[in-house]
């Protein structure tokens, strides 16, 4: 049996305000396994991701990554993930080059290894071509595999993709899960990752985890989830354990367009 | 090193390539120079204050690394938005280098920005008192970038938007502009002016500029390096106080 290189233990969350967003989780990830986390907006899928990958702290619970606790390890843990964020994370007025160059430093790539690692991973995800160009100038799937070769570039055990496919048309959103499943399977690389599109989960993911409302409800394989809810595909599953209600995302999140529609505004005020 | 280096750098290529803002940045400075230096200046020398551009010059400076220190410490915020901050939050380095990294670049774009403006006012007419006490200018330009830039990154770790970023413009790097000594001198003003005047830090900091270009001062010189030095010590302490708290 596979070891687990991610394990959370009664890991909890609480916001300012005694919000609740993560309630007593508990989970494990084999390594090389390919994890979807999945569940509706608010339902603590963010919070969680992030608690993961030493963003926010968690209020009580243990995580570890590889074996590293997040919290008391924090460097060794850090090393050991790659992530694609779900809002752009890259620096625009940089090359995509030097995007990656900046990376390499941050986590103290051997200046010899460099410019081997970044040429092997941006002809991966086919932008070597394009490497001199600002990334301002680059189209969504262009960022997004840029993302994905950056967040490789240090030879991490885990990726973590959050909605990695979001706003992306269906040749790039091919294309991505086909490195993705790639990677798994040459590198035994473990992907965690979250989306909205239950299709792609279905499609990719070995084992699933739903959370809603701040709790794991359920986890398992497609077929097993099926088969406990009595439905026929992982959508149904889905909708019978988290409901056919809308939530309201209490978010701040940091994308870029509530920055652009605030200064549109105000230019217009 | 390699670290702090590579955000340095990071922050230098920014500036370089985007020439407007470096021309936008030093053309209010030197608008201030032209309209105040030349416009006020003859009513100054009547009422026998002497030479006003020269007066000036050394406010000036203050201000131009007063605005584009905190600009570019702000830069964390722009990062904040636009997400690049998590990629460096994540990574296997400390915050404090990551702040530091950042800030020295804020800081030394200022000091280019101060400089440059400084060879501006020498085209203008200004000699400075005595050239070999230039390097001194030099110091205490530095420190002040470097406490400025801290202030802006601090300020930038707290504001989640650009609305933010410009009521702290509006009511905070202005007023700290304008009530200070950098535009007039506090020998007769009026004792409120003279008194927001003398616990605002930057009129220490102009003082000492001013001193070291036309051998002018008001307060005791002392006062001013120990003011300019704490004001430093203050300022860099918030900053990674702030930054530290940085949960996104």
């Amino acid at each position: 049996m596979p070891k687990s290189i991610i394990q959370a233990e009664n890991v909890v969350k609480v916001y300012p305000g005694d919000i609740t967003a993560v309630n007593d989780i508990s989970f494990d990830v084999k390594a090389g396994e390919i994890f979807a986390f999945l569940g509706p907006n608010g339902a603590g899928k963010s919070t969680t991701i992030k608690m993961l990958t030493t963003m926010l702290r968690p209020s009580s619970g243990k995580l570890l990554l590889n074996g590293h606790n997040v919290m008391t390890d924090q460097d060794a843990a850090r090393k050991s993930f790659g992530i694609v964020f779900q809002d752009p994370s890259l620096e625009e007025e940089l090359t995509a080059y030097e995007n990656m160059r900046l990376h390499a430093v941050l986590y103290g790539i051997p200046k010899t290894q460099q410019d081997d690692r970044i040429k092997e991973l941006m002809e991966l995800v086919e932008l070597w071509e394009r490497k001199d160009s600002l990334v301002r100038t680059y189209s969504g799937g262009m960022r997004r595999r840029l993302e994905i070769a950056r967040g490789l570039l240090h030879h991490p055990k885990i990726l973590f993709l959050d909605e990695p496919t979001l706003g992306l048309d269906t040749q790039t959103r091919n294309v991505l899960w086909k490195y993705v499943q790639k990677l798994s399977k040459t590198e035994g690389m473990t992907i965690f990752f979250t989306t909205h599109y239950l299709d792609e989960a279905e499609d990719v993911a070995e084992r699933i985890a739903i959370i809603d409302h701040g709790t794991i409800v359920a986890s398992g394989t497609t077929a097993e989830l099926t088969k406990s809810t009595g439905t026929k595909d992982l959508e149904e599953a889905y909708l019978s354990l988290t409901g056919e209600t809308l939530r309201d995302e209490t978010s701040n999140a940091n994308n870029g367009l509530n920055m652009r529609t605030a200064t549109m505004n105000k230019m217009r005020g | 090193m390699p670290v702090i280096y590579i955000l340095w750098l990071r922050q230098m290529v920014r500036y370089l390539r985007t020439r407007s803002r470096i021309v936008g940045a030093i053309g209010q400075p030197i608008l201030f120079l032209l309209a105040l230096g030349y416009g006020v200046g003859s009513v100054y020398k009547k009422a026998g204050e002497g030479n006003y551009l020269e007066f000036l010059v050394p406010g000036i400076i203050m201000q131009t690394i007063l605005f584009s220190g905190v600009f570019w410490g702000m830069q964390i915020l722009f990062d904040k938005r636009f997400g690049f901050l998590k990629e460096m939050l994540v990574a296997p380095v400390s915050r404090f280098k990551i702040l530091w990294g950042n800030a020295l670049g804020g800081a030394t774009i200022s000091l280019i920005q101060g400089i440059f403006v400084f060879i501006v006012s020498l085209v203008l007419g200004f000699r400075p008192y005595n050239w070999l006490l230039i390097p001194l200018s030099l110091l205490v330009m530095i420190a002040l970038a470097l406490a400025l830039t801290s202030f802006g990154a601090a300020i930038a770790s707290m504001v989640e938007d650009f609305q933010g970023f410009q009521s702290i413009n509006n009511f905070l790097i202005f007023p700290l502009f304008f009530l200070s000594s950098a535009l007039y001198p506090l020998t007769n003003v009026p004792p409120v002016l003279k008194f927001l005047a003398s616990i605002n830090p930057l009129s220490y900091a102009v003082d000492l500029l001013r001193y070291t270009m036309i051998y002018q001062h008001h307060f005791n010189l002392a006062l001013d390096v120990v003011v300019l030095l704490a004001t430093l010590a203050v300022t860099s302490i918030f900053a990674v106080n702030r930054f530290n708290r940085i949960q996104i």
